[in-house]
């Protein structure tokens, strides 16, 4: 294997909360230790429930939010210690696609606005007939470019959204559940674009979904999160699940052929409070295999090809 | 293409009245050289207390001085001091309310905290003692007025720019490697602008009120420049022997004031930002 084109090494974002006059602040951990690397071409699903803290990992990978310590270096450079102006360059390398449609957009940008923006923004000249171009490269007609963002569908939008992204023909992209505000019937036709355009400019993808299904469609390898830190990794989108987490997020999702559906069994307990973390296994309280060393001792992915976090894998 | 809002909220049945009476008002400001033979300051004694008659339209003061040209004259204060106050004060507020949105911190608790005091005593009360400061008087008048509103501007942009900080869309310009430069002039202020805007304009008819009434009490515009409130003051001696005197500005006074909320209605339906209006104040 080639060096990644992503590396993430150990990153941990710590968020505090509260305090002031005789209350002591809270922190919590949002992302916990998480390492991963990503090849180039490749697509890389994060899943796991809201909270789970796979959107601040977006956004700690694109250094939209400082980590509170850990690295992460894309294609050699090493963003997380990049000054403003050389972060600034490095923006034109990666990009994001962003969950909501409808407020990702300006209102009072056109969509040719939204699109020259990118070259605004890190100081180029817009090439002639770029806009144009961008468009058709997302499914939208040239004409469209004079329109503002309240005349489009969502789905429209979207595909603005991945065109802005895209603009400056990044290397890495961050989709943010691209597809989780739109239809489902929306949702198939973005996901097509986003997997033709990886092949057509040689993109490699972070998919941060919490739809266990659509990840397995679309990604190559996918990493299971749990209160901030990674639990499993899947080597494949069919690997059968170690983690009895997955297992229960897997089974969670319906059959479409009823007469296959199994009986669900599904998670009692509460998830713990973020704030306030057992000592040992995070899920241990709502895991029916936990054991008296899951709740004492945290476990650690093992160093296989189907890293697990747990003591007593399926 | 549609038509700006400002001209669409013409198209509205109040809109239009009021947007009618306030052209008027201003070209009459503006152009009341032009209109009237009549200069606003020589004392003619002997047609004094004239009731309104073929000469003089809305009759005469108690110096004889022509009432119409007078309140021609008067438009141009109370108009210029108000809108040029308010102006004074859209700025002001913009730049403190957009700061402290921007830098939060120890800086945006001092801002509120400051602003907050000051919007917790009526306007009146605020700009009768900068007047008693400052000293009677246009400049004075306009300092007072534009301090009594700058609360209002500071909270609503402050308010506006704290909801947009909050927007994808400025997320997604840091994502592209935006600067704050341009997040904040390109995105924020822009979006924060039309309920600013519109907010301005209803506190202009507020300002005309305030400005008479400092006016009334004798602490505008000094005599012999006419001012709508002044006007009131002089004829309030004779309300019963000669009411035109007192009438005719106060009727100025409330027919403008009525036609900027009217019209600033019109826009506010027109821009559809009701919602975020009374969002900030």
């Amino acid at each position: 294997m080639t060096a990644p084109m992503l590396q993430i090494e150990a990153l941990t974002k710590r968020f505090q909360t509260g305090g002031g006059f005789l209350k002591r602040p809270r922190a919590m951990l949002a992302v916990r230790d998480v390492s991963l690397a990503i090849a180039k071409g490749e697509v890389v699903g994060v899943v796991g429930e809201s909270g789970c803290g796979k959107s601040t990992l977006a956004r700690l990978v694109l250094r939209l939010l400082e980590p509170s310590s850990g690295r992460v270096i894309l294609d050699g450079t090493d963003l997380t210690s990049l000054g403003p102006s050389a972060l600034r360059a490095a923006r034109k390398r990666m990009a994001m696609v962003f969950q909501d449609p409808y407020s990702s957009l300006d209102p009072r940008f056109s969509v040719a606005d939204v699109l020259t923006e990118p070259f605004t923004v890190q100081r180029r000249p817009l090439p002639p007939g770029q806009i144009a171009e961008m468009l058709t490269a997302v499914g939208l007609p040239p004409e469209m470019a004079s329109s503002h963002p309240h005349q489009l569908s969502g789905g429209q939008r979207q595909r603005v959204g991945i065109a802005r992204a895209l603009a400056l023909r990044p290397e890495f992209v961050v989709l943010d559940e691209p597809t989780a505000s739109l239809d489902v019937s929306i949702q198939a036709q973005i996901i097509d674009l986003l997997a033709g355009l990886r092949d057509q400019m040689g993109l490699t993808y972070l998919f941060i979904s919490h739809d266990l299904g659509l990840v397995r469609y679309f990604c190559d390898r996918i990493v299971v999160m749990y209160l901030g830190a990674v639990v499993e990794i899947l080597p494949t989108a069919d690997a059968q699940p170690r983690h009895p987490y997955t297992r229960a997020l897997i089974d969670s999702g319906f059959t479409p052929d009823p007469t296959r559906r199994r009986a669900i069994a599904p998670l009692s307990g509460e998830i713990p409070s973020p704030f306030d973390l057992p000592p040992g296994c995070a899920f241990a309280g709502r895991c029916p295999h936990a054991t008296d060393r899951c709740r004492t001792e945290r476990p650690v992915l093992d160093a296989t090809m189907h890293p697990t976090a747990c003591f007593h894998p399926l | 293409m549609t038509l700006p809002a400002p001209i669409r909220a013409l198209r509205r049945p109040a809109g239009a009245l009021a947007g009618l009476w306030l052209i008027l008002v201003i070209l009459a400001a503006i152009a009341a050289p032009l209109l009237t033979p009549y200069a606003y300051d020589i004392q003619e004694l002997k047609s004094a207390w004239q009731p309104p008659s073929a000469s003089h339209w809305l009759g005469t003061d108690e110096f004889g001085r022509d009432l119409l040209t007078r309140l021609m004259y008067g438009a141009r204060t109370s108009l210029s001091v108000s809108s040029i106050a308010i102006t004074i004060s859209v700025l002001c507020g913009m730049t403190l309310g957009a700061a402290a949105a921007w830098f939060g911190g120890w800086f945006d608790r001092a801002v509120t905290t400051i602003v907050d005091l000051t919007w917790s005593f009526p306007e009146i009360l605020i700009a009768l003692i900068l007047v008693a400061i400052i000293g009677p008087g246009t400049t004075g008048t306009m300092v007072a007025i534009s301090v009594a509103y700058l609360a209002q501007f500071t909270r609503l942009t402050r308010a506006q720019i704290m909801t947009l900080k909050g927007e994808t869309f400025i997320e997604a310009a840091a994502s592209l490697g935006a600067g704050n430069g341009h997040i904040l002039f390109r995105h924020l202020l822009p979006n924060a602008l039309a309920p600013v805007l519109v907010s301005a304009m209803l506190a202009t008819g507020d300002a005309i009120i305030l400005e008479a009434t400092l006016g009334f009490f004798g602490l505008g515009a000094q005599p012999p420049v006419p001012s709508w409130g002044g006007m009131m003051s002089a004829g309030s001696a004779l309300v019963f022997k000669a009411p035109w005197i007192i009438i005719f500005p106060g009727l100025a006074v409330a027919i403008t004031v009525v036609a900027i909320n009217l019209y600033g209605d019109a826009l506010i339906a027109e821009l559809d930002i009701r919602a975020r209006m009374r969002r900030a104040v």
